[in-house]
């Protein structure tokens, strides 16, 4: 993707690239969030058809698959709110599908959410 | 942080105590309200949140679930939402739980965070078993007229909070303006005295109020009959304070104004239309079971014009509440004893053209006439203690110079009679029970060849006798006669029900 054009900054391409770095660094600062606690990172931006899982990684017995949201500013809520019951459906199939197509056989499958604010991370550990 | 605070949904008249509990966790940030809420009630979730954001008040970003206990009792209305927030305010620690623990909120949200008053406050306030409530400032006049509570009164969420917390003293909440909406519901009563004529209908009014007897009144379009049955509220007594307070109680459950002066002593007079439905007569509805028109004129008048016209099936629900002076409406989730102590006033014509008393002028044949007066009921028609035929007053009558004797006048009679009646242990004589008639009325040896004779003639049965002994000493209760029942009180009970002759004649009993 092209840098956006001077003049440009607030044209449609300009802020997707602005959301997709955003996106980028909140999942770093959420990977850093698991690392430091001792968490094995599997994998980051896991696709399929289904869609894509943000971060997976495991602790022991525990498999934990975790959604980032990044948000600059709380002015449409904060980043949590946005996982709605469709996502979490989702995010429930896609597990699944990790699940068969790796053939590791967790103990247990925890979903978390990782809601980044202003480079602020808050991890909401078993979320749904 | 899981908070717990009191607060009472209404189910029919009464209110029941609601405990509210607020959980806040971590979690997704959710907002979910459990224990059988109605649609209103469910819809607290968007009420709350935006009152708390438009108070200026940070809406917690966590997992928020609210069980309303006891859960297998359905919710109705708003009438929650007030304590539902303070809950959120002291689950998530803005306020000392100890502040609400002797405490009971009631009120609905604006989504600008204003409250809005609540339906029933009378009941609802008095189910509550908290020594403090803290409601509308609209209701806060009728939340104080239960006593042994302190009622505190607030506009808005905002000011619920500052008092909460003890940065402001709870607001001086004063007697509201008196408005338009609230200045008597039924309008001023008429007088009697601006009735002219009807010297027979007088009588039967006046009959009705001491006595508490049902009234049909029987004539042609323009006989004045519904005059007559709106001067009544002012023939009969004054209401006692506790009944003053039931006819607050019923009034503030169906939603209607109160009077801003207090519960007024002014009997109610209810004139539901012919095309009421049955549950708005009698009371019911799914969720709240909403007191009807019945419950409404609980105390005092309940009007029923045109009773031909309305459903058979409307008018024969009241048989059996006009026995038991209430009504017990039981629908599958919950059931309730509303108040029915109604004095019956019905007013129809005698036949479809109106002209049926009138010698010759009536139009309708036989079998239209029939057909109109079978609409009433055998059953019904038994209720009635006086079933006075109401014809149009003469030229004389309309034109002539003297007026007829005040409401003022006759009520001082009815007060007068009924003080007679609560003697032998009855609110009034319509209620003495059939074994205690002999004693209580005592015929005189005019009035007994009086009524023999109609019975020998098949024109009074063993029940209409009752009926009539019962009217009869209303009538000497009236004339100040204490002990035997004249020849000329019986007579002019047998008067009151010549009525009836319209009905039975076209039945052929």
């Amino acid at each position: 993707m092209s840098p956006p054009r001077p003049g440009a900054a607030g044209s449609r391409r300009a802020r997707a690239v602005a959301s997709r770095d955003l996106g980028r660094a909140g999942e770093d600062l959420a990977a850093d969030w698991y690392a430091a606690r001792g968490y094995a990172l599997l994998d980051r931006n896991w696709r399929c058809a289904l869609g894509e899982i943000d971060l997976v990684c495991s602790s022991g017995p525990v498999l934990v698959v975790c959604e980032v949201k990044s948000r600059s500013s709380d002015r449409f809520g904060v980043p949590a709110e946005a996982v709605g019951a469709a996502k979490q459906l989702r995010l429930r199939r896609l597990a699944a599908r990790y699940v068969s197509e790796r053939c590791i056989h967790p103990v247990r499958v925890r979903f978390d959410v990782a809601s980044v604010l202003a480079g602020e991370v808050t991890v909401l550990t078993a979320a749904f | 942080m899981i908070a717990s605070l009191r607060s009472a949904t209404l189910l029919g008249v009464e209110g029941r105590p609601v405990t509210v509990e607020v959980h806040v966790s971590v979690g997704l940030p959710a907002f979910t309200i459990v224990g059988l809420p109605d649609a209103a009630c469910r819809e607290a979730r968007d009420r709350v949140r935006a009152a708390f954001v438009s108070s200026g008040l940070a809406w917690p970003a966590r997992r928020v679930t609210v069980n309303l206990a006891p859960s297998s009792l359905r919710k109705a209305g708003a009438g929650l939402d007030l304590a539902i927030a303070v809950g959120l305010l002291v689950a998530t620690g803005e306020v000392d739980p100890g502040v609400v623990r002797d405490c009971a909120f009631l009120g609905e949200l604006g989504l600008d965070g204003s409250l809005r008053p609540v339906a029933g406050a009378l009941a609802l306030v008095d189910a509550t078993q908290a020594r403090a409530v803290v409601c509308p400032a609209p209701s806060v006049a009728e939340a104080r007229l239960v006593p042994g509570r302190s009622v505190l009164g607030a506009r808005s969420l905002a000011e619920v909070r500052a008092a909460l917390t003890g940065r402001e003293p709870w607001p001086e909440i004063g007697a509201p303006e008196p408005g338009p909406a609230a200045a008597g519901a039924a309008g001023p009563v008429p007088d009697l005295a601006s009735v002219r004529g009807q010297e027979v209908a007088r009588r039967a009014l006046e009959v009705a109020a001491a006595g508490g007897h049902h009234v049909l009144l029987v004539g042609p379009p323009g006989a004045g009959k519904t005059m007559l049955a709106r001067c009544l509220p002012g023939l009969l007594p004054a209401l006692a304070a506790p009944d003053a307070l039931e006819v607050a109680r019923v009034r503030s459950a169906a939603g209607l104004a109160l009077s801003p002066l207090g519960p007024t002593a002014l009997p109610p007079f209810r004139a539901p239309h012919h095309s009421c439905s049955p549950v708005a007569l009698v009371g019911g509805g799914s969720t709240q079971l909403r007191p009807g028109e019945l419950s409404l004129a609980s105390g005092g008048v309940l009007f029923l014009d045109e009773l031909g016209e309305f459903p058979t099936r409307v008018i024969e629900m009241l048989r059996q509440p006009l026995e038991d002076g209430s009504v017990l409406v039981t629908r599958a989730g919950a059931s309730a004893r509303l108040p029915a102590r109604v004095l019956l006033v019905a007013a129809t014509n005698p036949c479809p053209c109106g002209e049926g008393s009138e010698r010759g002028a009536c139009r309708c044949s036989p079998a239209m006439r029939a057909r109109y007066t079978r609409r009433i009921s055998a059953p019904l028609l038994d209720r009635f203690d006086l079933l006075v035929r109401v014809d149009r007053p003469s030229l004389r009558d309309l034109l002539g110079g003297e007026s007829a004797e005040p409401s003022r006048a006759v009520a001082r009679r009815v007060a007068e009679a009924r003080r007679r009646a609560t003697a032998r242990g009855v609110r009034a004589n319509a209620e003495l029970a059939d074994d205690r008639l002999e004693e209580l009325t005592p015929l005189a040896a005019g009035a007994r060849s009086l009524l023999s004779a109609r019975i020998a003639a098949g024109e009074l049965s063993a029940r209409g006798l009752g009926r009539v002994r019962r009217v009869a000493r209303t009538i000497a209760d009236l004339a100040g006669a204490d002990e035997e029942v004249g020849a000329e009180h019986v007579a002019l009970a047998l008067e009151l029900r010549a009525g009836r002759a319209v009905f039975l004649g076209e039945r052929g009993e």
